[in-house]
């Protein structure tokens, strides 16, 4: 049996009768038991599975309905809520918060019967982009595990490279997808804002944050995405999208598209000399499937990254205050307090990079400093919107190398903020506009992978993912070797 | 002279569920920590779902109050940590940038004056916080979420008032149009709270906290005036700053802790999208608005010729306006305004009895008949109103159950003139010489007949007895 198989093969195969559901989530339990220790994706398992596994089994031999996912294995990065399990956030101030609802997302996916394996390792808060800043310890990459997996979803990238899951859930606010699936060699889609239901998300900086599949292949993300989008009555910010099927026509080709190459993103300067390469590669087989690419100046995004750190920490500095240990949380005796020095007390659990944004976040939008601040941020946000708005007018995508450089050493950049938030560079626009984007897995360069990023206009996903997949095809990489 | 402007906080009650969740709104009848959910509790991944129709209430209000009205509303974010705050800040409005609050810019007459309204916002109440313990050292404070998330609006005032008096008649025209455009029901404990602020010439503004009452508003806003005035008088500064209403002491003390400069770190909601209203809306909402309370009290004046007294009282009060408007034609309307204010206002004086009431409009209709066509006393009438508003029996039932049918018959009330007669010969004897005493034997009758005797058939009878004719 071979775990390293797409969602859409493993249905077939169950189809077919290749194997039982319980025969393949007992074989992704060993292979997770044989080296998660190493890789550190999950936080926590389901301890139901097996259970699950089998009822669906019964289902299928008594020819009952199955739904699309026919029991495969999805893990769900620790920021969404399960009913009845533990959501950390990977913060120890949610050590032992168990949700008592599940979140639309992962109960669309729970209705179609797959089986939610486990909880994965992610930066405290969703805050950060190489798990460096889990409360728990961090993810290792798979390619090399010297390496950071990326993040702040890095553990749901890890648990779908090294096949330990079929695919996983994970949430990008300004790359957390995409950056940890380029690292791991995986498919990251962050959907348009409002695409996928928000329930059950715990919120970083809820006007950038959008949950979106991460997966083998194109092709499964489209299966994925067909799942979990669409309008919900338990988040206002939901589109209809008319239950769109994301894999009709999804191999109808890219030819005489117009691609926009992103200047600022691809700025030999900023790049390493190996990603650099990897998208002048990616811009060829582009023009080799028939479309046009052109250069194109994204003028606004220079204050991107700057624009996007002040926001989210602002909203963070909201979203993050509920956690005073009053209506849930960890063991505290509060006599003796008063109230005041009890909230710093109860929030003393939250890690470093949690405590940097938030003195930020109480900072920049404070009256006397918002106009110099947070204002700006977000006009800087409202030009960058006009601007893509006028871009795509012309073109139907824009690419470039989803992150700049390609995985790096643990301890290698946590010590320098700003050259972390630079990583960040390539990913923030499409949070800040609010238009889906793809990181699709393109080279193996010194055995680590790089991405290429392509984004397309305000719920195009349609035609973003017959370009990933366009893309997909030319290129033939590597198994990891774990 | 004075200057004073209100905060005015009043919930939205007769709304069926919260501002942001299906938790009900009317919170008062739960155990503490009972109507909550992952909304109004703030359990992490929960987003708070926009209740439209309070959207709706509160624009009502608005209009009512004459106030601008955007085409797009937005949400806001107020930051502060308090523990009867579930998420740790405050889902309201702001008019920073731009007016997107329910309203602004209104008015309203009290009296002589217009009050001008500064601004409408809608917003969730946060729960409650209950101190308790017999000292400092056992003391805690507990916690209900129950009320958290309730539909707000605060209705901020222009400095308009000049006198205690005028806040107070202000609170209660507004507490009325409150309750009569059904949004909201004022008599509610903790319905309707207001902050004031207070300054006189020359001085600086003294914001007044935690007043429990409208008559302890008014109360503190006159102390806070002599206070200030005092001040000046001895040529003492009055700092800018908050006082709170000491409601044992009947004075006003200072909060003392220096507030801060508020930092609120407002920033948009952005769980909730902006929410149009367009002109279709509006204008529904105009055409479904009840009457106002000016009109009605017009219209009962110069339709159906009740006094403008009257008019008023019955106008202002939203229960008896309906029970009059469902029990009047055009020839019986000034009875049932009569009956209303005069009889049926005093039976009915507190909520706890208009609730288990069981007076209905036919009941008061039928009543009004019966008096005409003489089928009643108003004495028998008033015993009746009791038993009514106890069983809600039909008025037919209760007049033989308590025997209360007119006595009009001739022959009847001959005999029991006879028998009077007979028992009170001195008085017969005095009446002679003095006619005045008829009336004492006209007393008499009643007395027998339990006060359902035709009175002018019996005086009639009477003085034909008497031979006074």
């Amino acid at each position: 049996m071979n775990l390293g198989i797409s969602a859409l093969q493993y249905v077939n195969s169950i189809k077919n009768g290749d194997f039982t559901v319980e025969e393949f989530i007992e074989k992704s339990f060993e292979r997770i038991k044989e080296i998660d220790d190493k890789l550190h994706a999950f936080l926590s398992f389901n301890d139901i599975a097996l259970e699950k596994a089998k009822g669906i089994d019964r289902q299928i031999s008594s020819n009952q309905k199955i739904g699309q996912c026919f029991g495969m294995p999805i893990s769900v990065k620790d920021n969404m809520c399960v009913e009845g399990t533990k959501t950390t956030c990977a913060s120890k101030v949610l050590e032992n918060f168990v949700s008592p609802y599940t979140g639309t997302a992962v109960s669309r996916l729970d209705a179609e019967d797959a089986i939610i394996i486990g909880k994965t390792n992610l930066d405290e808060f969703a805050m950060g982009l190489s798990t460096e800043f889990s409360a728990y310890g961090p993810s290792k990459n798979p390619w090399n595990i010297d390496y950071v997996p990326g993040g702040s979803s890095g553990g749901s990238a890890v648990s779908v490279s090294a096949n330990e899951c079929i695919a996983s859930l994970g949430s990008d606010t300004g790359g957390s997808i995409r950056n940890p699936a380029s690292f791991c060699s995986i498919v990251g889609l962050k959907p348009t804002y409002g695409l996928v239901s928000r329930f059950g998300l715990v919120s970083y900086a809820n006007s950038l944050d959008q949950i979106g599949p991460m997966t083998k292949t194109v092709k499964d993300s489209a299966f994925l995405l067909n799942i979990i989008s669409g309008v919900d009555h338990n988040d206002n910010t939901t589109i209809d999208n008319k239950n769109q099927d994301y894999l009709k026509n999804i191999d109808a080709g890219i030819a005489g598209k117009k691609i926009g190459i992103v200047t600022e993103m691809t700025n030999p300067d900023g790049l390493s000399t190996g990603v650099l390469n990897a998208t002048n590669d990616a811009i060829k087989k582009f023009e080799d499937l028939g479309a046009n690419c052109e250069q194109v100046s994204l003028g606004m995004s220079k204050y991107a990254v700057a624009a996007y750190y002040t926001i989210t920490s602002t909203e963070a500095g909201s979203n993050l205050a509920r956690y005073d240990n009053i209506r849930y949380g960890y063991e505290f005796d509060s006599s003796g307090f008063e109230f005041n020095s009890y909230i710093s007390q109860a929030r003393s659990k939250l890690g470093p990079e949690v405590v940097r944004r938030m003195i930020v976040g109480g900072f920049v939008p404070s009256a006397g400093h918002a106009g110099k601040y947070f204002l700006k941020a977000l006009k800087v946000k409202s030009k960058l919107i006009t601007e893509i708005n006028h871009i795509f007018k012309k073109f139907d995508y824009l690419i470039s190398p989803t992150v700049p450089i390609q995985p790096f050493k643990f301890g290698e950049k946590i010590n320098d903020p700003v050259s972390f938030m630079l990583v960040d560079f390539n990913t923030v626009t499409a949070n800040l506009t609010g238009i889906p984007a793809i990181s699709v897995p393109f080279k193996i360069e010194n055995g680590l992978p790089i991405g290429i990023q392509i984004m397309a206009n305000h719920m195009d996903e349609h035609s973003l993912l017959r370009a990933a997949y366009a893309l997909e095809k030319t290129v033939s990489l590597p198994e990891v070797e774990i | 002279m004075a200057k004073i402007g209100l905060e005015i906080h009043g919930q939205l009650t007769k709304l069926e569920s919260k501002l942001f969740c299906p938790c009900k709104a009317d919170y008062r009848q739960f155990e503490p920590n009972t109507n909550i959910c992952p909304i109004c509790m703030g359990i992490p991944g929960s987003l708070p779902l926009l209740n439209r129709t309070a959207v709706e209430k509160a624009t009502l209000i608005a209009m009512a109050l004459d106030c601008k009205t955007p085409h797009k509303i937005a949400f806001f974010r107020k930051n502060y940590f308090y523990p009867d705050l579930p998420k740790n800040f405050q889902i309201t409005q702001l008019n920073v940038y731009g007016n997107t609050s329910i309203g602004w810019e209104g008015k309203i007459s009290v009296a002589d004056k217009v009050i001008r309204i500064r601004r409408i916002q809608l917003e969730e109440d946060p729960g409650r916080l209950i101190y308790e313990g017999a000292n400092e050292k056992t003391k805690v404070t507990l916690v209900d979420y129950n009320r958290a998330g309730t539909p707000l609006v605060e209705i901020v005032t222009e400095p308009d008032f000049e006198t205690p008096h005028e806040v107070r008649e202000f609170l209660n025209i507004l507490s009325d149009l409150l309750e009569n455009l059904n949004v909201s029901d004022p008599g509610l404990e903790g319905a309707m709270r207001a902050d004031a602020n207070v300054s006189i010439e020359g001085g600086s503004k003294v914001e007044i906290k935690n007043i429990g009452s409208f008559h302890d508003l008014e109360k503190a806003v006159h102390f806070e005036i002599t206070r200030q005035q005092s001040l000046v008088e001895r040529k003492i500064e009055i700092v800018q700053e908050t006082r709170h209403w000491d409601d044992g002491r009947k004075i006003t003390v200072s909060a003392r802790t220096k507030e801060e400069e508020a930092e609120y770190r407002y920033h948009l909601e952005a769980d909730i999208p902006w929410v149009r209203i367009n002109d279709d809306t509006k204008n529904q909402l105009q055409t479904h608005m009840p009457e106002s309370i000016s009109s009605k009290k017009e219209r009962y004046v110069s339709k159906y010729g009740i006094t403008s007294q009257v008019a008023d009282i019955l106008a202002s009060d939203r229960y008896f306006s309906e029970l009059f408007e469902n029990a009047k034609n055009q020839t019986n309307a000034k009875d049932i305004a009569n009956m209303i204010t005069t009889d049926i206002m005093g039976l009915l004086d507190t909520r706890k009895k208009r609730e288990t009431s069981k007076l209905s409009s036919e009941h008061l209709s039928d009543l009004v008949e019966y008096i005409k066509s003489n089928k009643i006393t108003r004495a028998s009438a008033k015993l009746a109103l009791d038993e009514i508003i106890k069983n809600g029996k039909l008025l037919e039932e209760i007049i033989s159950d308590l025997d209360l049918g007119h006595v009009s018959d001739k022959d009847e009330l001959s005999n029991i003139i006879t028998q009077v007669l007979n028992e009170e010969a001195k008085a017969v004897k005095d009446a002679k010489l003095n006619p005045e005493i008829v009336n004492f034997l006209v007393g008499k009758v009643m007395q027998k007949t339990r006060g359902k005797a035709d009175p002018e058939l019996t005086l009639s009878l009477l003085k034909k007895s008497l031979g006074f004719d």
